[in-house]
């Protein structure tokens, strides 16, 4: 295309404000600023508990919670927490995805499921999970089972809702074009619903899994005897204040991790919705 | 005169509203023959989709008879090939598996599969892009893919809903072009839906025009105009003169419509 000139000069390019609703940014831009308000944050908090403004038994320095940090992680102990409780939030998490997956899709596909399902799984959704906390101990006491049950309150009838949601996202068209082609309701179930809505339910399964975290390390700071919240509610104790920080930022980058992982896997299983 | 491929007797269809039953569909009779094409035109929500819909199997009706080939519908089948008008290829296959996907359910080997596809992916013209996923296709590449999966299983008849809507009109164009050329050298009996006039005029053997509230066939046109046909044929007069009576057709049906309810 030829440049367009005015008097013989190249007509100046608009450059557009970053602030237009809808407006791109580059990637470098992007980053630029998500690790600048990083970086603001480390050092204010730094500034903050350097300046002696704040008392480091309240709020310890970045400087304290890394090298507690270090040496935690050098004992092994911080390896241990999070082995344990790595375990159980897997687990709670598998148990209720695999039983929320069918569930959702059931009731997502057939009217008379979702009426027998729907209005009683939107019911238990809305008592507190931390209400069932005191009543899963007298159940199971501290043990690992105990954590099993309340990650799975506080995931499985959320994880329903949702998985139902992304079955009705189907195309009825889809369906449709299954039944020109006289396949059977079970395999426009298997053949189209179900790879139709896997994207959005592992969408689904993504956000939960933060969920799961949150439930984990509920459930380890009221009774437990190893992981994360264990090691949170005893650091209380002693006034470990260092500990308690740093396992909460542990904590954000374990979700950060995870979380990234699994959109990194979505991009390989589901290349195929790639623009080119 | 020949079985016809195609017979609707009496058809009513009523659909439930908050203040009773609506009729949408009253006294539908309509014969296709053997490898005509055949338009339903009418402006929007006379039931014309409705109509197609009930034939493909895909909704029940209330009253009356729905014969192929002298056989009454139980349903929808390989019979009957639909292009709808959104686009429905399934996005985790290619182009030439999404056709692929129909002939297995047609109960072909998976040898004859692959040759079939092939076959009617090249009749499309999209050999270059049999194996690109729909996501990379244009809307107008997506519905030829869609016309290939249709025809690929040989049905007896193939029911179009309106399959040109969302693409712009130089696409359409081309669209109905290769749509025409298909028909002319394969032939198939076609029932097609649409509000664009034009269309079915260039398309088609027959047209009918439906009229509103209740949705009832109010003319028929038979389309004279030689085959093969180009889009040439547009701008001559026969052509134009047959378009303006199908538009007045529609109108007369609408504005009847509007003066029943005034």
């Amino acid at each position: 295309m030829a440049d367009v000139k005015v008097n013989g000069k190249p007509a100046v390019k608009r450059r557009r404000s970053a602030f237009r609703i809808g407006e791109g940014l580059s990637r470098r831009a992007y980053v630029g600023i998500a690790g600048t308000v990083f970086a603001a944050f480390v050092l204010l908090w730094w500034a903050s508990t350097a300046s002696g403004l704040i008392k480091p038994i309240f709020l310890p320095g970045p400087d304290a919670v890394w090298v507690k940090m270090v040496a935690l992680a050098a004992d092994g102990t911080l390896w241990v927490d999070a082995g344990a409780s790595l375990y159980r939030m897997m687990v709670g998490f598998l148990l209720a995805s695999a039983m929320a997956i069918p569930v959702g899709v059931l009731i997502g596909c057939f009217r008379p499921w979702e009426a027998a399902i729907e209005p009683f799984v939107d019911f238990v959704r809305y008592m507190p999970v931390v209400a069932f906390v005191p009543l899963t101990i007298l159940w199971a006491g501290t043990s690992d089972i105990q954590k099993f049950v309340i990650i799975w309150i506080g995931t499985f009838f959320q994880q329903v809702l949702m998985v139902m949601d992304n079955v009705k996202r189907v195309p009825p068209d889809f369906v449709g074009l299954g039944r020109t082609l006289g396949l059977s309701e079970f395999k426009i179930l298997t053949r189209i619903v179900l790879p139709s809505s896997l994207p959005g339910i592992w969408d689904t399964l993504r956000i939960s899994l933060g969920w799961a975290w949150t439930w984990l390390v509920l459930a380890e700071l009221v009774a437990a005897t190893s992981g994360l919240g264990y090691r949170i509610t005893v650091s209380q104790r002693y006034f470990q204040t260092q500990t308690i920080i740093g396992y909460i930022l542990f904590l954000g980058i374990l979700g950060l991790i995870t979380d990234q992982s699994m959109k990194a896997l979505e991009r390989v299983l589901f290349r195929y919705a790639a623009r080119r | 005169m020949a079985a016809p491929k195609l017979s609707i007797t009496g058809l009513e269809k009523w659909f439930p509203s908050k203040s009773g039953p609506v009729q949408v569909l009253a006294d539908i009779n309509v014969e296709l023959a053997d490898n005509e094409f055949v338009s339903l035109v009418g402006a929007s929500g006379c039931g014309k989709s409705t109509l197609l819909s009930i034939v493909a199997g895909l909704q029940d009706f209330d009253d009356g008879v729905v014969l192929i080939d002298g056989a009454p519908i139980t349903g929808p089948g390989l019979d009957r090939g639909v292009v709808f008008q959104s686009y429905t290829l399934l996005p985790w296959l290619t182009a030439i598996e999404n056709v692929e996907f129909a002939l297995k359910a047609a109960g072909k080997s998976a040898g004859e599969c692959r040759d079939i596809a092939r076959e009617h992916i090249e009749l499309v013209k999209l050999t270059r892009f049999a194996d690109a996923y729909p996501a990379q296709l244009s809307g107008g590449m997506k519905q030829r893919v869609a016309i290939a999966r249709a025809l690929s299983y040989r049905p007896k008849m193939l029911l179009m809903d309106e399959p040109f809507g969302a693409l712009d009109a130089l696409t359409r164009h081309q669209m109905q072009e290769l749509l025409t050329r298909i028909w002319e050298e394969h032939r198939l009996t076609v029932l097609f839906v649409t509000h664009d006039v034009e269309e079915a005029v260039y398309l088609s053997d027959r047209i009918l025009a439906m009229s509103l509230h209740p949705g009832r066939i109010s003319a028929s046109f038979h389309v004279g105009l030689a085959r093969p046909r180009t889009q040439d044929v547009i701008s001559t007069a026969d052509f134009i003169a047959l378009q303006k009576d199908v538009l007045k057709a529609i109108r007369a049906g609408s504005q009847q419509a509007e003066e029943l309810e005034a």
